[in-house]
């Protein structure tokens, strides 16, 4: 039948094993059971694909860029026979009128049904006057468009807890969806951008399920963000054994040693990264040499900068081979104890997370795990 | 009669853009464009530590990504005279050569390429022609009746299913729309196979960057890609070789499908060839360093006035005071505070928000200037430059190129016809054939330098007290891209960009002289005003990218100024 026709028989290369193998990696990353592979199957290839709406507020295109990059389910078979993607200004044909109808038509015909995805943060200062699309501003369409959705995924830093533009001093008085809508199923994909993995494992649990995978108290799915990187990571071991890269290009640096010391935050990031690695070639930002920045996290161009100096109140091994397990510096109040580099490090990073957790509301405090 | 169109959003871009056009009589008469969006993040930068900037500066835009990275690390080490070693110069050219591919071909088959291609059309097509279509234009693998009829299938499932997603509400059958069933089928079917190329492009750069969009990989004075042939976690020859063959099978896409589907269309659309020229100076600037100081590049940069390849003048090292001293910012129609032309050091700019008003302030974007003149940025501008100044492998690609189109269209067209909307594809897709050709030189540059056994990946910087002004730029996918920052005290006093699509997308300046975009759009075809699909061919011809080309500045860090609400 040509109704199922999937790319895979357009293309000698997407095989329906290699569409079962992406079906079987998303359960995987789910943590789902293979009994529950048919499942996935079954939604990604059911004939009513579920409409998206897909707005873009501030933000730098990224995450949709990322959702490009995509190979399990890859872009094409994401639009073509896994959800209608109805309302996306970066890949829509129509624009200007046609475009605004099409959301307008898709909103009333699908009341209640379609899932909303937010890229971006939401201006909340002067009005809102510092984003607006076809005359209307990005608060006014969120608070029009989100609550007659089924359900809401913000993706990306921005869209879930504002984002580079909420970097202090926070001009334009950027935020999150979940400081906007309320009454709704909200799920966080956070990450600048994040892997689309987690936000692909998120649709097709929500196509399987009818429901949004269990979260963190951040919303953020635990099968993407349940561990931090620093407990997946693959040079644990250096530092667990006191083997670190005092700068990059050193010695230590060439032979792959813990990064610690030059700026990287994972022992205090939640998320995948070192588990399911990024554009089908085994990399993440370590592997490249360079430190975790912990863009998954609420506030992190404030608290994890300096990117460059190191984290404070991380204990290291007190000498070669002592194994001492790294400490979770959790969001506790911290002393400084970055090493300057030149004449640098004014305001140390301990500071600014004692003044980002004067700045917090209770329930974005993380669950010490 | 006069009419006034608004086209808002302008979709299939990065960014929020609008775009407001005068038509009469089919065709128009005046036209302003106007950013929808501002983000501060020049703002946000006071104070921070400079060795941080491109990591911020990098989340400018998510499409332009590496670009506002390479550009910001540049600014900081020409302000510390700092040099970078010769592996470093070699990966972030690789990354921006491999980055601008994926660019280019994104841009062209998801966000251009339904301008030009009617997708419904594509059901009347006739496979087997198509094939005969496809094999005239070149030898690749993926043109088989098979092939296209599988497709031709799948995109009767999408329309007969009634959900056509992204395809709704489109110029299907829109009286501007002249290719033949079978060149849309076929354009249908490579816009199909450009998602799998364009990853391609982003796994062979990720290896080298960490992770795209948004690499992690870069630092002031170098990179952090640790090089070690004797070690699984760095970049070693297994590495260094899948690198080399993403690479290559992206290059047969672009020269087999990329710039023979560009060269077809342009044939089809050759009544088009009169349009969209606008403003002819144009700026581009010198690329891809071949030393640790950036005195010789494999890409050339320079300024054409008054499109002359006769006036072509040369930028001729990262430090050259014909660029620094002669780019300014104007912003008379811009939303901020103030009315003045000034030099990206010396900017203070305050958002002020006036509403929209035609006759006075209508953007987010300010107006930049070179000499006082607009200028056009982007690949046109990199190809016209790299042809004046007689660069070898863009001259080969645009002679070839033209006298293709010449024999398809039946009329000899030459180099002229780059100053038009197809002409900006044109030499969009001769600029990737060119990039392909020396993405594989600077790998093998870089294996041939680990080979002498040099390992160098980064020189570290130190911040002296004082003040130190410098400006790094970047020959970006769409055009030449500057950042300037002033330090003092090891601290950010000071961030300015100026990017491609300002320089493209700005409104009016002091004088009066529209924009490149504004300019362009004059005298283009409208013929059905409420589907204003010609008027999208020229805007989507420059890649607009909008998140790019609002920025601002506030050098006291103090309170923004209050905006009138709506």
């Amino acid at each position: 039948m040509s109704r199922n026709l999937h790319l895979a028989d357009i293309d000698p290369r997407l095989t329906r094993r290699g569409f079962l193998k992406g079906c079987v990696m998303a359960a995987a990353a789910l943590g789902l059971s293979d009994e529950m592979v048919p499942h996935l199957v079954e939604a990604a290839s059911s004939p009513q694909r579920p409409p998206v709406v897909w707005l873009h507020f501030q933000e730098c295109t990224g995450c949709t860029e990322a959702l490009l990059r995509a190979s399990h389910p890859d872009i094409g078979r994401l639009i073509l026979n896994l959800i209608s993607l109805d309302y996306h200004e970066t890949v829509m044909a129509a624009a200007g009128k046609q475009a605004e109808d099409v959301l307008d038509e898709t909103i009333k015909k699908y009341d209640g049904k379609f899932i909303c995805v937010v890229e971006g943060g939401i201006p909340t200062k002067d009005g809102g006057v510092y984003c607006k699309i076809g005359g209307r501003t990005a608060i006014s369409i969120l608070k029009d468009v989100a609550p007659r959705s089924a359900a809401i995924i913000a993706i990306g830093t921005c869209a879930t807890f504002g984002g580079i533009q909420a970097a202090s001093p926070n001009p334009t008085g950027a935020v999150g969806v979940r400081d906007i809508i309320h009454g709704k199923p909200i799920i966080n994909i956070s990450g600048c951008p994040p892997n689309p993995i987690s936000f692909l494992g998120t649709v097709l649990n929500f196509l399987t399920f009818k429901r949004l995978p269990a979260t963190d108290q951040l919303g953020r799915p635990l099968f993407a963000y349940g561990r931090k990187i620093h407990d997946q990571c693959e040079r644990r071991a250096h530092f667990d054994e006191g083997r670190y890269a005092e700068h990059f290009g050193d010695d230590g640096h060439l032979e792959g040693y813990c990064l610690y010391k030059v700026g990287c935050k994972g022992p205090e990031t939640f998320s995948n990264c070192p588990a399911v690695r990024f554009n089908d070639v085994e990399v993440w930002p370590v592997s490249a040499g360079h430190g975790c920045v912990g863009c998954t996290e609420p506030r992190f161009w404030d608290t994890m900068t300096p990117f460059y100096e190191r984290l404070p109140n991380v204990k290291i091994p007190a000498g070669k081979g002592a194994v001492i397990g790294a400490e979770s510096a959790g969001k506790k109040i911290l002393g400084v104890t970055a090493a300057a580099i030149g004449i640098h490090a004014a305001v140390g990073i301990g500071k600014k997370l004692a003044k980002a957790k004067a700045a917090q509301k209770p329930e974005d405090i993380k669950k010490e795990r | 009669m006069a009419q006034r169109i608004t086209v808002d959003p302008i979709t299939r871009i990065e960014g929020h853009l609008r775009i407001d056009a005068e038509v009469e009589g089919g065709v128009i008469k005046d036209a302003w464009s106007s950013g929808q969006m501002w983000r501060g993040i020049e703002v946000i930068l006071q104070g921070r530590d400079p060795r941080d900037a491109w990591v911020f500066t990098q989340r400018i835009c998510g499409v332009c990504t590496t670009v506002h990275a390479i550009a910001s690390v540049r600014a900081v080490e020409n302000a510390l005279n700092l040099e970078i070693p010769l592996n470093a110069q070699y990966i972030r050219n690789l990354i921006l050569a491999i980055h601008a591919l994926h660019d280019h071909i994104v841009h062209f088959y998801v966000l251009s390429a339904l301008d030009w291609v009617d997708v419904v059309s594509a059901l009347k097509a006739d496979p087997q022609k198509t094939a005969s279509l496809a094999e005239s234009l070149s030898d690749w693998p993926g043109n088989s009746p098979e092939r296209f009829k599988a497709v031709q299938e799948k995109i009767r499932a999408l329309v007969e299913s009634g959900q056509l997603g992204p395809f709704a509400n489109a110029y299907w059958g829109h009286p501007a729309m002249q290719l033949p069933p079978e060149a849309n089928l076929m354009a249908v079917s490579h816009y199909l196979e450009a998602l799998d190329y364009q990853r391609k492009a982003d796994s062979a750069y990720a290896i080298l960057g960490g992770k795209n969009p948004h690499i992690q990989n870069l630092s002031v004075g170098g990179v952090t890609t640790a090089i070690n042939l004797n070690n699984e976690t760095t970049l070693n020859m297994e590495r260094l070789y899948w690198i080399k063959q993403l690479v290559e099978e992206v290059s047969g896409f672009v020269k087999k499908v990329y710039l023979p589907d560009v060269t077809a269309i342009g044939a089809f659309y050759k009544d088009w060839f009169k349009f969209g020229a606008g403003v002819t100076n144009y700026l581009a600037v010198p690329d891809m360093p071949l030393d640790t100081k950036a005195e010789h590049f494999d890409l050339p940069g320079g300024t054409i006035l008054d499109g002359d390849l006769k006036t072509v003048k040369a930028f001729t090292n990262f430090k050259d005071p014909y660029f620094r001293d002669n780019v300014v910012e104007c912003i008379k129609h811009s939303w901020y505070k103030g009315d003045w032309t000034r030099s990206p050091f010396e900017e203070d700019t305050l958002p002020q928000y006036t509403d929209f008003d035609l006759t006075g302030k209508y953007s987010w974007i300010k107006a930049p200037r070179f000499q006082g003149r607009p200028m056009q940025v982007g690949p046109l501008a990199q190809v016209l430059v790299g042809y004046a100044l007689g660069h070898e492998p863009t001259k080969k690609y645009v002679d070839d190129t033209l006298s293709k189109v010449s024999s398809l269209a039946g009329a000899q067209i030459g180099p002229e016809v780059l100053h038009s909307t197809p002409g900006r594809h044109l030499a969009r897709a001769i600029r990737a054939a060119v990039l392909c050709d020396l993405a594989i030189k600077h790998w093998g540059l870089l294996v041939d330098n680990i080979n002498r056994g040099d390992v160098a990946i980064f020189n570290s910087p130190t911040f002296p007290r004082g003040e130190q002004r410098g400006f790094g730029f970047h020959e970006a996918p769409r055009g030449a891209l500057s950042h300037w920052i002033i330090i003092q005290d090891g601290k950010i006093k000071n961030y300015q960009c100026v990017v491609p699509s300002t320089w493209n997308a700005g409104p009016r300046d002091e004088r009066g002289n529209p924009g490149p975009y504004e300019a362009s759009l004059v005298g283009n075809p409208v013929a059905v005003p409420e589907k204003p699909l010609e008027l999208l061919r020229t805007v989507h011809s420059f890649d607009p990218c909008i998140a790019c080309a609002i920025h601002v500045l506030d050098p006291d860090g103090g309170e923004m100024s209050k905006v009138k609400v709506l």
